[in-house]
């Protein structure tokens, strides 16, 4: 053998290996510079609300000589730059600051929050795909029919109609007329003795405990609202699952499997969706990362403690600290789902795997 | 902002609900709370710690002025008066700098130490060291992170003596300790639970006195215990079986976080909860309708009012001060606007309180009011801004008075924001015209004279920040009144005093008093012996039974 031969594959490897780490860096450098834009965007526009921070700390009734020494203790005598600095210096070594509304450290309350959220945002996406994608299909199939109007109209008025007022219609027809769910809340009182959170994930708490009884109530509570929110990702899901499959049924590949004799089934489910899966792996991920957010709607009507509602009282309260981790946090999903979505798609489409 | 929004549009949509709901007439659905147990749904999202020493907002009152104990109580049979709490006895040295209490022999911590003199003092101590927001309710009296150990000390195991820096009215005294930041806390138990600290020039002790561990727990001897609380979402009273009193009927009261009224209204009738506090009118409505539920009210420590700043030039005048109390169409609000929710009162003490003046001279008078404006040269009227946050009542009694008002050509021009911004305008004193609230600090009539008709130093740097300040009425003749008021050691006198103050804010203040606020309380009908107290410290839910 000679040394050339030996040597074409390890090259080969070299620059394999090379072009992996400058895919990585290169998308370290776009977290960053994200994550710097996403902080410093959020931490000024905090700082020009007019609203006086301290006063949410100490209340309307403190005493000035209060006020003045949380104000210094808070660092908000400083000039913006100086405060800028020494959050981002805090943010750097894991301290993302005490929030002033709850007073906690600001992960404290966002590791108590965002599985709230988080579960109901998971639940609500299973929903919504698993109905959403079969319906996108079915309109596309069977495209101009009947069925395709009726899932048009569902995924108009789910688009369309305010979430809050649902979410009410929702709770006076199964909750308070059928009684078929419970009402608002993550449990019902009767567990206040026996359930004992670990995770924050009430379902999966529940089976760690082999508590069935609570997860019943658990699955009972978390149903109404989390099927709201699946019914809102599953309008945007099955419009985007028929355009995708027209897409995909006009092209010639599905006129050779027809001609090759193909069953309908195969061709629609094994060969369509195959390949309309990719672009709706990030639809599904972006609809996923929506619901994460929180819906202070949602949470509102539905006495949910979650981040959304976290936030928006934070931001109400000119809670800086907490808004930032909330939206670091937020920021986080959003570019862990993409990253996540981006690995799916060299899984499910070959020609995107790096050579 | 979004909540705001979502208020206004709610009733309409709520209508519709109702309306869609009707077309399925299934029985509605009923579920029962434990008989042991009361739920009740509340907004207790301004719950931040459960620390006596620290705590000031409205939900955590309850809960501490249910889970601990006081020296002594507010008498909620007679609100101007105190009863005994920890302490038996009290007495009042002549010169009426030294307070002598006698604890009643004993007591237990629900923990099951005892309840020593000892106990006492510590907690005046880590109240005054630790200087939190409700701290200057003690410190008032003259103490000082330097003198507390002194001024407040226990003599022996059952004797503890408070000696204050001026012969206060004792009723002043005595008023102030029976508010939350009086709690007296479990001294052994807690120095279990103290953490370090490092010293620096704002602080001085090497400790936190149990702050940071009673953020979230509980070291207390009243009728119930603090179980658990989470955030946003429950808070859970258990009975306390050391409790020397009346043993709470119900062995646990569980408080649910629920923000909006129309969830709550929906949880009572589905029986999901016993209790629900925050109804707006028309829920309430719908529940005082229904066989099934009762309400209950009380009027609260809270008026609502319209502050003028003495900065603008036509609100400085007194006619226009006077023409604009003409202006508010007090008949009307009160039977729409906080129908059930609050009462017309035009002076500034809250009903119950001391001293509290029941006169409500005003009404809508558009003719008067335009001869007051004409003798203030002011013929063809004025226009004015008013800061108003967007929520109600205040944004429905703005618009109100934005109409009654333009009938006398003062046209408002009304600009609405958050809570907090408006606030923080206002603290600044840039608003022209303001309304707002203010709820008492403690259970005495100095709380509101002081921030009402009193104003040490109406310079823009003044430290003394009341609402007078906020509004730059520069009223030094007042401001010595209210500091004699607290000098007068006859109770009767001293209620005079206060009354006289009420009658001159009434006469020449900027401040246009409109309602006391009432709260209420949606019941299930099986739930008996539910009674709101004036202040949320005494809303007891100890008597509390369920048939």
């Amino acid at each position: 053998m000679s040394t050339a031969d030996t040597q074409k594959p390890a090259r080969r490897a070299n620059r394999r290996a090379s072009a992996i780490i400058g895919a990585i860096a290169s998308f370290l450098v776009v977290v960053a510079t994200t994550y710097l834009g996403l902080l410093a965007v959020t931490f000024f526009i905090g700082r020009v609300v007019p609203i006086d921070p301290v006063l949410a700390i100490v209340g309307d009734r403190a005493p000035a000589h209060v006020v003045e020494r949380t104000r210094e203790a808070m660092g908000f005598n400083l000039p913006y730059y100086q405060q800028f600095y020494l959050y981002v210096k805090g943010v750097l070594s894991g301290d993302f600051g005490t929030s002033v509304l709850t007073t906690n450290p600001v992960m404290a309350d966002i590791r108590r929050v965002f599985p709230a959220t988080m579960e109901l945002a998971t639940v609500g996406t299973i929903i919504g795909a698993a109905l959403g994608i079969p319906l996108g299909v079915l309109a596309a199939v069977k495209r101009g029919s009947v069925a395709d109007q009726i899932v048009r109209v569902v995924g108009l008025v789910g688009y369309s109609v305010p979430i809050f007022w649902l979410g009410l219609i929702a709770l006076l027809v199964f909750y308070a007329r059928l009684g078929w769910t419970s009402g608002p809340g993550r449990i019902d009182v009767v567990f206040e003795y026996t359930f004992t959170p670990v995770t924050g994930f009430y379902l999966l708490d529940a089976v760690i405990n082999r508590d069935w009884a609570a997860f019943k109530d658990i699955f009972s509570h978390i149903i109404l609202p989390a099927s709201l929110l699946g019914y809102f990702s599953l309008a945007y899901i099955s419009r985007m699952t028929r355009s995708f499959m027209l897409n995909e049924l006009s092209q010639e590949y599905i006129v050779a499997a027809r001609a090759k004799g193909l069953s309908e089934s195969r061709i629609i489910w094994g060969h369509a969706l195959r390949n309309a899966a990719v672009p709706l792996v990030t639809v599904i991920a972006l609809s996923y990362a929506g619901l994460l957010e929180g819906s202070v709607l949602t949470e509102t009507v539905f006495a949910w403690p979650g981040l959304g509602l976290y936030i928006t009282n934070s931001l109400q309260n000119a809670d800086m600290n907490a808004v930032l981790g909330g939206t670091i946090v937020i920021g986080s999903v959003f570019i862990g789902i993409n990253l996540l979505s981006d690995l799916l798609y060299r899984m499910l489409d070959p020609r995107t795997r790096i050579r | 902002m979004f909540i705001g929004k979502l208020n206004g549009h709610f009733r309409v949509l709520l209508a519709g609900a109702a309306v869609s709901a009707l077309v399925l007439s299934a029985a509605p659905s009923f579920a029962e709370t434990p008989a042991d147990t009361l739920v009740q749904a509340w907004a207790i999202d301004d719950t931040i710690t459960l620390d006596p020493a620290e705590s000031f907002e409205l939900s955590p009152a309850e809960f501490l002025g249910n889970a601990y104990d006081m020296l002594v109580r507010l008498d909620v049979a007679d609100t101007s008066k105190v009863k005994p709490g920890v302490a038996e006895s009290w007495t009042v040295s002549d010169d009426g700098l030294t307070y002598t209490f006698k604890l009643k022999p004993g007591l237990k911590f629900a923990s099951g130490n005892p309840i020593t003199a000892e106990d006492v003092a510590w907690s005046f101590e880590r109240v005054v060291k630790l200087d939190k927001s409700p701290a200057f309710i003690l410190t008032q009296f003259g103490l000082t992170k330097d003198n507390v150990t002194e001024k407040a000390k226990a003599t022996d195991e059952n004797t503890f003596v408070l000696t204050v820096d001026k012969a206060y009215a004792p009723s002043f005294v005595l008023n102030c300790l029976t508010a939350t930041v009086g709690a007296v806390v479990d001294k052994k138990l807690l120095l279990e639970h103290v953490a370090a600290v490092t010293p620096t020039d704002d602080y001085k002790f090497d400790n936190d006195f149990g702050n940071g561990w009673m953020k979230t727990g509980y070291a207390g001897s009243g009728p119930f215990k603090i179980r658990d609380w989470r955030a946003n979402e429950i808070l859970v009273l258990e009975r306390n079986d050391n409790y020397y009193g009346d043993k709470p009927a119900l062995a646990r009261v569980i408080y649910r976080h629920v923000k909006e009224s129309a969830t709550q209204r929906l949880m009572l009738e589905s029986g999901d909860v016993d209790v629900a506090r925050n109804l707006e009118p028309g829920d309430l409505e719908a529940v005082s309708k229904n066989a099934d539920l009762t309400t209950t009210s009380a009027p609260k420590g809270t008026v609502y009012y319209i502050s003028l700043n003495q900065k603008n030039p036509n609100l400085a005048k007194p006619e226009v001060r006077q023409a604009l109390k003409y202006l508010v169409d007090y008949d009307a609000i009160g039977s729409t606007l906080i129908k059930g929710i609050g009462e017309i009162r035009q002076t500034y003490q809250p009903k119950g309180v001391l001293g509290a003046l029941d006169s409500d001279p005003f009404n809508f008078d558009v003719a008067k009011a335009k001869e007051l404006l004409e003798k203030a040269g002011l013929k063809d009227g004025f226009s004015i801004t008013m800061d108003v946050r967007n929520t109600q009542p205040v944004t429905g009694i703005a618009e109100a008075f934005q109409q009654t008002a333009g009938q006398a050509g003062v046209k408002v021009e009304i600009i609405p924001g958050d809570g907090k911004q408006t606030l923080t305008k206002y603290r600044a004193r840039n608003h022209d015209m303001y309304i707002g609230q203010w709820g008492m600090d403690y259970w005495d009539p100095n709380s509101n004279a002081e921030t009402f008709t009193s104003n040490p130093n109406n310079a823009d740097d003044g430290t003394v920040k009341t609402l007078a300040w906020r509004n730059a009425w520069d009223v030094p003749e007042l401001t010595e009144k209210t500091k004699a008021a607290l000098l007068e050691r006859d109770a009767d006198k001293r209620a005079a005093m206060y009354r006289e103050l009420q009658q001159a804010a009434l006469d020449t203040s900027p401040f246009v008093l409109i309602f006391q606020q009432t709260e209420v309380a949606g019941l299930r009908g099986n739930v008996k012996n539910y009674k709101l107290g004036p202040n949320f410290d005494s809303n007891f839910v100890a008597p509390v039974t369920k048939e």
